[in-house]
């Protein structure tokens, strides 16, 4: 039993989307469950993440079947890492979406679906297991499409045509991959194939099969040239849903390529460089695309583009620095992408738009709500001291050091662009007067709402935003901890001997 | 297709089948079969039963409805893998076993009971996206 408390994260979620499911038609003991489960959960999560950080790395062997034969589950640092902004995120969207999600959506089993996607979130960050990592894959893109569906507005089908297909097709080329690579060396779990992999002789077989896997998981996390599907699709559900989107569902793609670039295929000089050379690029495709956009969703989604470049990149200049840089910056944008996505559904309330062109005066309306809004927002382009900016140091650091200039040029471009973008922003929503428009009748706004309503609109994103201040101000806490998830990911002897220790 | 041969055998079948799933799902340990089969044949019985008396007079035959079927199969499936970790102390999804087969049912253990999940959600899928369809055509 003791060792498998790294798998309660996942069992907790399970039950509680069936008990969601037994109470189908009754919408508001759903939002009340739901709060309630996800703070269980995030109480699990912390028990998780102190268990591992005290002891070390934890392996279950499901079935009681020894490694490579069964299926492992590991939670090293990373992954419990992972399970914690997970929850956190789950929590404050769960909040976030009893008031702001309308009814007839919540109806369709919104919250039964929605545990099943933090399940499909935290098993595939904690499988040991590369096929069991596609099975996870599959049950995160089944509860999206559900999620971003629900509802059946024109434009969001369309947009949930887009994101299934490209997601689907990403599926296939990380199945082709893992038909590959078990041809290669006969088995399916990681810490085995770490091991096995560098005595195949065929070395052009593996690079293609890394490809492959990059392609796969490059679609999912959105990077240059395959994120199209990012921008035409994340806008279309309700804000709640979007947030869980952003914050979550590329960071897997991320955390993902994390993995195996770290664990299977190590030392290629040619796959380090060709992740730069896309991180250069994602990085000036989404800033780019972020500037000219006037819909703050879609400004917002951009950034999710342009901000994956510096965790590709990082990982591409494969130093201790730069891992434990790709790691902090991971933490701060899981939650940071969360909070915007929450803050634009806030936005969208008060004003009733989400073009920059339409809204102005929030600053003269609510001025503590703009302060509030103005902590993520400061952050996400990293002024000092908030968190957005120790990890860059780190980036900017390990660039210097292994001579990537483009690379440090890319990183300075990309947070400039982000602060251009910001200011544009803030002056456009925040500071300008009003523009005569005309507001919708049918429309409940922000204060119409009653009390209670309000403070649950609020509370999500004062709580990520106080998570945010702390990883600003407790930098050194999650440096530390990005150091030690760093050097754990470098020497990946730790790994294998976790999951061969009996 | 109100015939009155349809009608005749559905009232036959339907029972038939629904013993034949039974054995499917019993059967598919070790040998070919299991619950998604079993499922599939138990929720093709009520489909003919439904072609042959109307979906109205099937739906109050089966008395609940069927999507309910799906969480309580999902329970059934999630307690019996869970119950390792809970019982025996064992990882989760270890396969518990009870003594001595048992003729005409087989080995009892938790692989069994996640079948019967399987069978239950199975069910309950099927038979909420046909009659969903056939309601709506």
């Amino acid at each position: 039993m003791i060792n498998d408390i790294i798998l309660l994260p996942l069992v907790v979620h399970l039950f509680f989307s069936i008990v969601l499911m037994f109470f189908w038609n009754k919408v508001n003991f759903q939002k009340t469950f739901s709060v309630c489960a996800n703070v269980i959960a995030l109480g699990v999560a912390v028990y998780v993440f102190m268990f591992v950080y005290n002891n070390g790395t934890q392996t279950v062997q499901s079935g009681n079947w020894d490694a490579p034969f069964g299926i492992t589950f590991v939670g090293d640092m990373l992954a419990a890492t992972l399970v914690l902004l997970t929850a956190i995120s789950g929590l404050a969207v769960s909040i976030f979406s009893t008031v702001s999600v309308i009814n007839a959506r919540l109806r369709f089993g919104y919250f039964s679906v929605f545990h099943f996607l933090l399940l499909g979130l935290n098993g595939a960050f904690l499988t040991g297991d590369i096929f069991n990592l596609y099975v996870w894959f599959e049950i995160i893109i089944i509860s999206s499409f559900v999620l971003i569906s629900i509802g059946g507005e024109k434009n969001q089908l369309e947009g949930a045509v887009k994101y299934f297909a490209l997601n689907f097709f990403a599926s296939m080329i990380f199945l082709t991959a893992l038909g590959v690579l078990y041809g290669l060396v006969g088995t399916l779990n990681m810490a085995d194939i770490s091991m096995k992999i560098a005595e195949v002789e065929n070395r052009t077989l593996v690079e293609i099969c890394a490809v492959l896997f990059l392609v796969g998981f490059g679609i999912k996390s959105a990077i240059f040239p395959l994120y199209f599907w990012l921008p035409a699709s994340y806008h279309t559900p309700p804000s709640a849903v979007s947030a869980i989107f952003a914050g979550l569902l590329t960071k897997v793609g991320v955390y993902a390529l994390i993995r195996v670039f770290t664990l299977i295929f190590l030392d290629d000089v040619f796959l380090d460089n060709l992740l730069i050379a896309l991180a250069i690029m994602t990085i000036f495709s989404g800033g780019i695309g972020a500037l000219i956009q006037t819909n703050i969703k879609k400004v917002f989604m951009y950034f999710i583009i342009c901000h994956i470049g510096f965790m590709i990149g990082g990982l591409g200049l494969f130093t201790e620095v730069a891992i434990a840089g790709v790691i902090f910056y991971l933490v701060h944008d899981i939650i940071i992408k969360t909070n915007l996505f929450l803050m634009s559904g806030l936005i969208y309330r008060i004003k009733s738009n989400f073009n920059m062109k339409k809204i102005g005066g929030l600053y003269a309306n609510y001025p503590k709500l703009s302060l509030l809004m103005a902590i993520p927002l400061f952050s996400l382009i990293g002024i000092p001291p908030l968190s957005g900016y120790w990890p860059k140091i780190s980036l900017i650091l390990a660039s210097f050091d292994a001579q990537q200039y483009w690379f440090f040029g890319a990183l300075i471009f990309g947070s400039l662009i982000t602060l251009v973008v910001i200011a544009k922003l803030w002056s456009e929503v925040f500071w300008k007067d009003q523009p005569k428009i005309e507001f919708p009748k049918k429309f409940l706004f922000f204060d119409q709402m009653k009390l209670k309503d309000k403070f649950l609109f609020v509370f999500p994103i004062t709580f990520l935003t106080f998570v945010t201040l702390y990883i600003g101000f407790g930098a050194e806490h999650i440096q530390q901890l990005s150091q030690r998830i760093a050097s754990e990911l470098m020497n990946n002897q730790l790994y294998i001997d976790a999951v061969f220790k009996n | 297709m109100k015939t009155l041969i349809l009608r005749s055998a559905s009232s036959y079948l339907l029972p038939v089948l629904l013993i034949f799933s039974v054995f499917i799902l019993l059967r598919g340990h070790y040998l070919p079969g299991g619950g998604f089969v079993g499922g599939l044949v138990a929720a093709i019985a009520f489909v003919l039963d439904a072609f042959a008396n109307g979906l109205k007079k099937t739906k109050i035959l089966i008395k609940i409805h069927p999507g309910f079927l799906m969480p309580l199969g999902l329970l059934v499936a999630f307690l019996s893998g869970i119950s390792p970790m809970i019982i025996a102390d064992m990882p989760i999804m270890t396969g518990l076993w009870a003594g001595h087969p048992i003729p005409v049912i087989g080995a009892i253990g938790t692989p069994l009971f996640f079948d019967i999940g399987v069978y239950l959600v199975v069910i309950g899928a099927s038979l909420t996206i046909i009659f969903t369809i056939s309601e709506s055509a």
